[in-house]
Order: structure tokens, then sequence, then C-alpha cells
């Protein structure tokens, strides 16, 4: 009985606090219509991340729909041309809210890749 | 003359101690975090030595782990009843080791926040995917060895065990020198003499390992050991050593034998500056020479020579794999026999490596590891070696 | 030990093994299960051919291109990322000079493939040899068992990448025959910009192609071909 009770204790403060809150705040970019439903893509975007990049790592496959550099040409800040510049870039909010530590941008360039063509002139 | 009584001290100093080993382990974890923030370029490591001084470390922790078994083999496989009695104590030094070298070699890669991937990805023609099974399978059979020895209803599944772990560590021993022997890119590996040479080595620096720590616990607990032991144990020491000499100069020889191999061989022996050194003084004649002076020399071969003459062959090894490690990696490739090259990459020319104190501090590190592992484990369990009056046999 | 008990417990013995004999093939079947790539249709391989007596010494505009095209930052301190480098080499008996620009060979039989102990050295079905980051733990093993020294650890955080060349720290990295740029249809970086032509860039399968044509009628070699790895990358004039 003492346990439940404080089983129920420890858990209220959270669930209080969390009423309070609202989705984060999110910089979508250049926004308009997504590749796929905004809800799928929230349910699915790592299995796209993670399974879209062995068919192109390994097969070569480069489908434009579903690569990441598609994603980061229109989710990609309009103002600093990022997904994880700021606080609220459109990786970093949620990853940040739901604290999900991504590992993508060690290696994979979080800039729009026409604004770093024209940054680095070919 | 003061008012506490010896046992007080000793407490203290044991309590001191673990707070030593867990600084020292401390300064290396935050080497390792320093390596992960800035990148390896701190370390005197690069694109010509890509492995160097905590692989020194790790290799020799886990060789000598692996020969450390030794004792415990002569015992349960063998059935010298004084060697039985050194096998849990063997066990837990295995262990320890194996945890300090592969602690350090984990840190040490470029994403160690990668091991899980290391873990489920395995490509089965490389050595390292084996070693995580041996490696892991090793730490699983010893447990379990331990446990059939120091459970008595388990004791008569002592001697399978033993067996069981007796082939594991051949072939895990083999495995660490197949990591060298299947480079056949560098001249100074690619050579079928590694996996025997390393076995050998193994038997030399795990014994070596186990006199110093029980010469240690014998004192702490003011025991003697039977001079009779001593007197068998020393003379196996002796006999590896020569053995794992035996093993270098073989492996020597046939390389100075092949002219493609000649320059290579000059390098490390002669010309190579810091190589040659460490591997004349340090490795064949203060790591050989000198223990087998104090071993056999008529007069000495008491505890304190047998104990200096350990200690020297651990210094020894380190030497050794120094030379062996990164010695190699700093003669350049062979890709255009004939030719002097020379390019922006450091073709043709010999690599410089000068180690940092972050590779310095991870490898003491690992050693803390083991440091830790064996004092507390010695202190809560039951290691000492249970010697009944001894009859040669 | 009454006769029930004993009958019960070699049940149990029993049907674990029968378990365990059940699932053990589907363990074993699990990769082939979760889709290893194909093996590859070896229809295409690509390679290149590199004319030594066209490089002139001093000359780098292959390094400078392939530097531009990835990303890197054309260091040359030690532990700077060089993909490919010019070498200048001497006979020591004759004294006769040659340049000649060196990376990845992309060996068909690759030792850097072969010692990865995540898979993350791989061979790709048209010959190119490439590092799959997401699976690199930075071991450098492929670094010492590369018999070309063609492979570059990153030692420093890297920033600004381009975006079709994603690398990062602690990774290891090499030529990647400008594999981003080939499946576009394009030629490797040091190709195009070679003002000397003197690297051939191709199929070495197609018998219609320039490389195709040109490794059967003029002398060249591979480099330690006595390694029998089947370098794509063949040198002439040597």
């Amino acid at each position: 009985m003492k346990l439940f009770a404080s089983l129920l204790l420890c858990l209220w403060m959270p669930m209080a606090l969390a009423t309070g809150m609202t989705v984060p705040k999110l910089d979508i970019g250049k926004g308009g219509q997504c590749v796929e439903d905004a809800q799928w893509m929230r349910k699915n975007h790592m299995d796209l991340l993670k399974h879209q990049r062995d068919d192109t790592v390994h097969k070569g496959v480069r489908n434009t729909k579903h690569s990441l550099k598609g994603c980061i040409e229109c989710h990609a800040s309009t103002l600093d041309d990022s997904v994880t510049a700021r606080a609220d870039s459109f990786c970093v909010a949620c990853h940040r809210y739901e604290s999900v530590k991504i590992d993508c941008f060690e290696c994979h360039s979080d800039k729009r890749k026409s604004a770093w063509l024209q940054r680095n002139a070919k | 003359m003061s008012a506490h009584p010896p046992m007080y001290f000793k407490n203290r100093l044991y309590y001191l101690l673990i707070a030593a080993g867990g600084l020292v382990a401390l300064a290396g974890l935050y080497a390792v975090h320093l390596m992960e923030d800035h990148g390896h370029v701190i370390t005197g490591m690069n694109n010509q030595v890509v492995w160097g001084i905590p692989h020194v470390f790790a290799i020799f922790m886990i060789v000598a782990a692996s020969g450390v078994l030794n004792v415990a083999s002569i015992g349960s496989v063998f059935g010298k009843t004084l060697y039985k009695a050194r096998a849990p104590l063997a066990s837990l030094l295995s262990i320890a080791m194996l945890a300090g070298g592969l602690s350090v070699l984990m840190l040490d890669l470029g994403r160690p926040d990668r091991v899980i991937v290391a873990a489920t990805n395995t490509n089965l023609t490389s050595v390292f995917a084996w070693n995580v099974v041996l490696y892991s399978g090793m730490f699983a059979l010893v447990a379990v060895y331990l446990w059939t020895m120091m459970e008595r209803r388990m004791n008569r599944w002592t001697k399978p065990a033993g067996f069981a772990v007796f082939a594991w560590r051949f072939i895990l021993t083999t495995g660490t020198g197949l990591i060298f022997a299947f480079l056949t890119a560098r001249q100074a590996y690619g050579s079928a003499l590694l996996p025997p040479m390393f076995i050998v080595l193994s038997f030399a620096w795990g014994l070596a390992v186990f006199h110093l720590v029980q010469t240690i616990l014998y004192a702490w607990n003011e025991k003697v050991l039977d001079p009779a032991i001593m007197q068998r144990k020393k003379n196996l020491l002796g006999v590896f050593i020569v053995g794992s000499l035996y093993m270098v100069v073989i492996y020597h020889l046939t390389n100075l034998y092949f002219a493609q191999q000649i320059g290579f061989q000059r390098f490390i022996l002669r010309d190579g500056g810091v190589y040659p050194q460490l591997f004349w003084w340090g490795y064949v004649v203060l790591g050989n020479i000198l223990p087998l002076v104090l071993i056999y020399w008529p007069g000495l071969g008491r505890t304190r020579c047998i104990f200096s003459a350990s200690l020297l062959v651990v210094l020894g090894a380190f030497a050794l794999l120094y030379v062996f490690i990164i010695g190699g990696q700093v003669y350049p490739l062979d890709i255009f026999p004939g030719y002097e090259a020379s390019s922006s990459f450091g073709d043709g020319q010999i690599a410089s490596y000068t180690p940092s104190l972050h590779e310095i501090l991870l490898g003491f590190g690992g050693l803390a590891i083991a440091f830790i592992t064996t004092t507390v484990s010695v202190r809560v369990l039951n290691f000492m070696p249970q010697d009944k009056h001894y009859i040669t046999d | 030990m009454s006769e029930i008990d004993l009958r019960r417990r070699s049940f149990f013995k029993t049907s674990m093994g029968a378990a365990a004999v059940a699932i053990a093939p589907g363990i074993l079947l699990f990769d082939t299960a979760h889709g290893k790539p194909p093996a590859g249709d070896g229809k295409v391989r690509w390679g290149m051919l590199i004319d030594a007596t066209q490089c002139r010494e001093g000359c780098s505009d292959c390094v400078t291109a392939c530097n531009k095209e990835n990303g890197l930052p054309g260091g040359t301190s030690a532990t700077a990322v060089q993909w490919i480098r010019k070498v200048e080499i001497k006979e020591v008996s004759t004294g006769r000079k040659m340049s000649l620009p060196m990376m990845c060979q992309h060996c068909e039989k690759p030792p850097c493939v072969d010692v990865c102990p995540t898979g993350a050295s791989f061979k790709r079905h048209d010959g190119i040899v490439l590092v799959d980051r997401h699976l690199c733990i930075g071991c450098r093993y492929c670094m010492m068992a590369c018999p070309y020294k063609a492979r570059s650890f990153v030692h420093e955080p890297v920033t600004d990448q381009n975006p079709d060349v994603p690398r990062g720290k602690g990774t290891v990295e090499s030529c990647t025959l400008c594999v981003h740029r080939i499946d576009n249809g394009q030629q490797p970086a040091c190709a195009e910009s070679c003002t000397n032509k003197a690297i051939l860039f191709g199929d070495l399968n197609d018998p219609d192609s320039d490389i195709f044509r040109k490794i059967r009628s003029v002398a060249s070699v591979q480099l330690r071909a006595d390694l029998r790895l089947n370098t794509g990358i063949r040198y002439q004039g040597l």
C-alpha cells in the first residue's frame, strides 16, 4: 500500500509538469508538402534513415524521394540554411525534447546543398 | 611503537592502494574523454603509426592474461598439485588483465560509442571479429572455471573446465598473433611464426606477472613460500624465457635470410635509433639475459631475485611490444621495390612517433583497472594458494 | 528419484534439444533473411589507367581537385587526411625518375575488407572499395592491412562537409573513386582535372570503353602485383 502510494507520488510530478508542455516550437525551413505524411514521418523517419542509408551506401541507390539531402534541402532553416544550428532547428528541436541523441551530423553536412555550393563555388 | 595493531595500517594501506588505483584509472578515463572530444590529433598516433602506446599496453595485458592461466592449466590439465592450489589466483589475474587490456583497446577506438556496432556486425574473415567472441567467451569460461574451483560441490567439474580454458586460450593467443600474421602488406608482420611466438611469449609474461602478484600477496599476508615450490616456479620461468627468446631470434633470423626483408631488419636491429636500442637493451638484455642470470646463477635465485627477474621480464615485454608494434609501423611500405620513393604522405620515409601523455595515461588506466580488480578480489574472496606440505614428486 | 520424475526430466531435456535444433538453422539464416547486399552481377568494374610518363613532377592538379571535390582540408601533416598523393620515385640502380599519383587501388581482393571487424570496409558490386562510415568504429586495422597506405584516419572534428561526401571524426576513409559522381554518370575529379590527361577512367569490363582497349594494347602494371590483389588501378610507363 505504501509502495503504491509512493509510486503514484513519483509519477504524479512529471505528469503534472508534462501537461503544461506543448510540442516544441520547430523551424520547418521551407515547409510545404513533405514527401510523406507528417505523422508517418514522425513514426518512420528513423527506419528510412537506417535502411535507406544501407541501400545507398552499399548498392548505390540514390533515391531522391527519401534521401537525407532531400530532407535537408526543404527542412533546413531559411535563416541559416541548417537543420541543427539553433535550438529550434528542424532536427534539434524535437530530438532535444525527446532526449534522443542524433549521430548523423558528426559526418553528414547539416547545410542545404544549394547553399553549400554557393559558398564553395565549384 | 604505536598503539595501533599492525592490521590497522594494513587496512589503511589497502584503501590507499584502491584510491591510488582509482585515481590512475580516472586519469585514463579523462584522457579518453579528451581524445573523444578533440580527436586523436592530440595523441602521438598519426596516419603512419596508427597503433601506439595504448596498443602496447593492451596487447601486453591480453597476452599475459592468457599466459597466466598456464599456472592453472598445469594444475587442472596436467594434474600437478602445487599448481592446482594456484589456479584460482591465476584465473583471477587472467580476468583482471583481460578486462584492463580490453578497456584500453575499446577506449582507443575512433568511435568508442560504437562498441555495440562492433558486437552486432561481424565480418567473419576479420580476426578482430573473432576476437570479440574469443575474448568475451574467455571471460565467461574463466568465470565458470573459477566457480568450479571455489564451489566445493562443483569441484568435480574443474578438470573439464580447465581443459576448456586451456584450449580456448590457445585459440585466443593464436588469434592475437594472427592479427599481425595476416598483414602481408607490412614487412614487420605477415609471418606464420607470429602466432606460436605469441603463445610462447604469453607463457613467459603470464608467469612473470603471476610471480609478482604471488610474492606481494605472500608478503602482505606475512606468509613464506616453500622454497621447493619457489624452485619449481623459478625454473619454469627460466624455461619460458629461453623459449620466448628462441622464438624472437628465429623470427628475426628467418627475416634476415630474405633479401627483400634486409632493409627492414637493418632498421629494426641496427640503424633505427630508439628501436634497436629498445630491442637490444630493453628486451634482450634487461628482459631476457638479466632475468636468466638472476634465476640460474648459483648463489642467486631466491625470492628477491625472482621478483626482480619477473619485473624485468615485464619491462622487457613492453620494450619488445614497442619495437614490434610501433617499430613495425614506422618502417615504410615497400610499394616500389628497387625505387626510392617520397611523397606528402610519408612514402619511403621512416615515420616519426612520439608517445603523448594521453596515450600513456590510457595505458596506465588499463593497468589500474586490472590492479583494482585484483586487489579488491583478493581481499574479498579467498585466492591465497592453500599449499599442503609439499612432497617432491 | 521416482519413475515419474525421471521421465519428466528426460522429456524436458529432449524438448529443449528439439527446440534448439529447430531454432538453430533459423539463427544461421538470420543474415540471409536480413538481406546481405547482392554479390553483384559483375557486369561493371570501374578502374583507372594512369600514364606515369605524362605525369609531371611538381604538378598536383589531381590532388587539388580531389581535395576540393571531397571537402578535404588539404593539409600534409602526419595526421592530415590524404585520399590521393603524388609520389616521386627514383630507380636506385639507374637514377631514372618518375612521378605518379597514388590513391586507393580498389583491389578485387581487398585486404582492408578482409580485416574490418564490422564489415564497414566493403567492396561494392561495381568494384569500388568504400568505407561505410555508419559501421566504422575507428579501429584502424584496415590502415594496418592496406599495402598501399591508401587509408587515412580522421584525427580531428570535421565541419562544413560537402553534402555529397559525408565524413567525420573517428572514422577511416580513403579514395571513393568519387562514387557520388560516378553514380551520376560523371568522372572522378582527379581524372577530369588532369591537364596532361594522364588518368583514364572507365569500365574495365566494357569492350567499348577506352580503358578496356588501352590496357590491351599498352604495357601496364598493377602496383605490388605479387600480392595478387588484382587492383582496379593500373600504371603505364613504370
